[in-house]
């Protein structure tokens, strides 16, 4: 009965849906503040209807109905409490669910939070809003519904991979997915722009806290899919520019390259084409990406089942979507307005040379994904395009990009000192240098491209926090100025700072990490040690432990090593259910490093012996601390009063009262 | 690759999630220095029946095979770049994860910058500058007070 009522929820959201676009065009092309209205309380009722479709979906799983083919395809009725949860959206059906609620979210904020917008935009946002609900939405009811019963119902179900039965599967993908769809709102809202035909200084002041919002999300969520991947593969990798994580980035760059132009709109008018354009592009690569993840047509080491009618169906929901955006913005954009002046030299240039990069990093990520389809149609031979290359290309492109950050975040607006911003730079290339030498006397093995990193990633440190210095007088004047300054710079200069240190601490970690990581494989018997680095691991037991779902062979290994000794518990375990065996890891943490010990099959003998895997990933804790800065940088930016919706509306209803007086 | 033959792929690749067999010990060559080519090597050639894998990375029965090629062949004293081109030569383009440039994948290797060169040009000869010249001149009442402020 509950899986009907979600069904049933869910078309009635697809109606609403219909509704809730046709009602908003209406009530703009008629200017009736009654249509208006009705269209947004669509929208507000559209996310009821898809949160009660969402938690009858739930309640199926948790209370293990394997009538609904869904979850007898992807749960057990053993499996934990958490796990059953988290299986609703680890299936290619669930995880639809979640992105329209996700979507219809977002539209719900809009409407809520949208009392700053002038009213005809507010429509058409909202009215676009809908329609991209329409396609969702429509696509999950009619081509991938979740709530489909089967006739005989099995007496357990086929339990969900054990791969995925992880704590990081509860909590990843609903922040990749409001980060995929979070930038829906841009999007809506640089299509309302388009059909407007105007940009007013509400677009610019408004496109900035969505795609932070959504950016901030997607950050944390690929860093969570990212640190799973390290920890649950058994090898340490953490990315393999696979056809999935690409899916993932090409929105990030997107959003990146977003958040640095519209900030130029914002301050100074100019690049609203551009903004309008990196809008469009960022929710295009998300369609682009759940195209690619679910159509089967890239071969990709994440698991997720594929279809290719599905696919061709999602394929033309971008094609919508996507092409109709981007052909709007063919068709309108020459008629925006250009904006402010500014030299070659200053912010707004320097911000253009960053988003030409961020955006040429979007091209190179598409084009190695998809380029060797095209050569495999064109020549009918396979190419691949993978890990090694992109690094290359990466690294080509990137490293001058990095190197002039912090010089550009000193520059001024309109026009600057190119000079004065480098000499402000003194103390950084002196903590750069002191770090080189620094590394060079301690690092082993010793490799030159770990030194570049720890020079490019301190340099990155040093420059932002440089400009902190700078911004709050730091030596200029007494101490006691310099700290009430920096309490009373805004939220947003102190994200950017934020956000800037956090890439920087990413790109120490990832060179250090690529370049030192340091491995050791050995067959032991109990009592038997395993040296790695300075480190020495003893197998000294290895027990039998039942789980939940899974027995597990678990190894005791003592870890001596300079900073203290301790055991840790690897795991090969198996999941009956799906007769898999899958590896757990100990990772044991040391400052930034990580010493990560994997327990490897049982090799028989003379007297039993197993094989012992451990890794030193030095700085490996600053991959994924990077980002999660980063991702702070973004929120504290989005917490600022100026960006603030509410206060953002509280100011329009006051300026509206001051107006009616 | 039909349904089928995607889904016992799928079925021999179920062992990659203990992937990392590279480093077995019984398998590694005595020479450190040639073990460490061979193991730059492997990061660079595609476990073909796997899921976007280097063999490095992966455990299936192909990919070891692949390991022992590359690993006798190094022994043997071939170069690095004579080991890439056995193994093109074996199986296609298709198994280095770093395509080799040529025709085919010049647009993909150099593509990209490309676009960035003819971009900063646009962005260069479309620079402010010439805003400046679409600012509209001075009016003769606004050219008139300036020169009073003067």
């Amino acid at each position: 009965m509950i899986v009907e009522l979600g069904a049933f929820a869910l078309t009635l959201a697809f109606c609403l849906s219909v509704a809730q676009a046709g009602l908003s065009f209406a009530g703009r092309r008629w200017r009736n503040a009654s249509l208006r209205g009705a269209g947004e309380g669509a929208a507000l009722v559209v996310f009821a209807a898809i949160v009660l479709a969402f938690a009858s979906l739930t309640t199926a799983f948790v209370t293990s109905d394997f009538s609904v083919l869904n979850v007898a395809n992807n749960s057990h009725s053993e499996k934990p409490l958490l796990y059953k949860i988290a299986a609703v959206w680890g299936s290619h059906e669930g995880s639809m669910l979640l992105w329209d609620l996700a979507l219809t979210g977002f539209g719900a904020a809009v409407v809520l939070a949208g009392g700053g917008l002038p009213t005809n935009l507010r429509s058409v946002t909202v009215g676009v809003q809908g329609l991209l609900g329409l396609l969702f939405i429509g696509y999950t009811a009619f081509a991938s519904n979740p709530f489909i019963r089967i006739p005989n119902p099995p007496v357990e179900g086929a339990s969900l991979n054990p791969i995925l039965q992880d704590p990081f599967l509860a909590i990843h993908p609903p922040f990749l997915y409001s980060g995929y769809v979070g930038f829906s709102v841009v999007f809506s809202l640089c299509v309302a722009v388009l059909i407007e035909g105007r940009v007013d200084a509400a677009f610019a002041r408004w496109v900035r806290p969505w795609a932070l919002a959504a950016w901030s999300l997607l950050t944390i969520g690929i860093t969570l899919g990212s640190f799973w991947a390290y920890y649950e593969l058994g090898w340490g990798g953490w990315w393999f520019w696979d056809p999935v994580e690409n899916a993932s980035f090409m929105p990030w760059l997107a959003g990146a390259a977003l958040l640095h132009s519209a900030i130029v709109t914002e301050k100074r008018g100019a690049l609203t084409g551009w903004t309008v354009f990196l809008g469009l592009a960022a929710f295009t690569f998300s369609m682009l990406g759940a195209f690619l993840v679910r159509s089967g047509i890239l071969t990709s080491v994440h698991a997720f089942a594929v279809d290719s009618k599905r696919g061709a169906m999602l394929l033309a929901i971008l094609a919508l979507a996507g092409g109709g955006g981007l052909g709007l913005f063919a068709w309108r954009a020459p008629g925006l307005k250009p904006g402010g002046l500014f030299a070659p030299i200053s912010r707004e240039g320097a911000l253009v040379i960053n988003n030409l990069f961020l955006a040429t990093a979007a091209l190179i990520v598409m084009l190695g994904t998809l380029y060797p389809l095209i050569y495999k149609a064109v020549t009918d031979q396979p190419l691949s395009f993978g890990a090694p290359a992109f690094n290359l290309m990466f690294g080509v492109l990137m490293t001058p990009v990095l190197l002039i950050m912090p010089a550009a975040t000193l520059l001024s607006w309109k026009r600057a000192d190119a000079k004065g911003a480098v000499q402000r730079l003194w103390a950084a290339a002196l903590a750069v240098v002191g770090a080189v030498a620094l590394a060079y006397l301690l690092q082993r093995p010793k490799t030159g491209f770990a030194l570049l990193g720890v020079g490019l990633g301190v340099w990155l440190i040093a420059g932002a926090l440089s400009e902190l210095a700078h911004r709050v007088r730091l030596g200029a004047t007494t101490l006691h100025d310099s700290l009430t300054r920096l309490t009373h710079l805004p939220r947003s200069a102190i994200g950017m700072t934020l956000a800037h240190i956090g890439v920087g601490v990413f790109v120490l970690g990832a060179c250090v990490e690529l370049n030192g990581r340091v491995e050791v494989a050995k067959v032991v018997a109990t009592g038997e040690t395993v040296d790695i680095g300075a480190y020495h691991l003893t197998l000294s037991g290895v027990s039998t432990v039942e789980g939940p779902n899974f027995t597990a062979e678990r190894a005791k290994v003592e870890v001596r090593g300079p900073s203290g000794s301790g055991a840790l518990f690897p795991e090969r375990r198996f999941y009956p259910a799906n007769r898999q065996t899958v590896s757990q890891v100990a990772i044991d943490v040391r400052g930034a490093s990580d010493l990560y010990v994997v327990f490897g099959e049982r090799r028989e003998g003379a007297r039993p012996t197993w094989l012992i895997r451990a890794y030193w990933n030095p700085f490996a804790r600053l991959i994924f601390l990077g980002p999660l800065i980063m991702a702070l940088g973004g929120a504290l930016s989005l917490s600022d009063r100026r960006l603030r919706l509410v206060a953002g509306r509280k100011a329009v209803a006051a300026a509206q009262t001051k107006a009616a007086t | 690759m039909t349904g089928k033959a995607r889904a016992l792929v799928g079925a021999l690749c179920a062992l990659w999630l203990t992937a990392g067999a590279a480093g077995d010990p019984a398998d590694q060559l005595p020479n450190p220095a040639q073990e460490g080519r061979a193991r730059a090597l492997f990061q660079e050639i595609r476990c073909l029946v796997c899921q976007n894998e280097s063999i490095d990375d992966s455990e299936a029965q192909l990919a070891d095979d692949l390991r022992r090629i590359v690993r006798e062949q190094i022994r043997a004293g071939r170069t690095d770049a004579q080991v890439r081109a056995f193994l093109v030569a074996r199986y296609g383009k298709f198994v280095l994860l770093k395509p080799p440039f040529d025709a085919g994948t010049a647009l993909l290797w150099l593509g990209p910058f490309g676009v960035l060169a003819a971009a900063a040009v646009i962005v260069w000869r479309r620079r402010p500058t010439a805003h400046v010249a679409d600012e509209p001149p001075l009016t003769r009442e606004e050219q008139e007070k300036l020169n009073r402020l003067r």
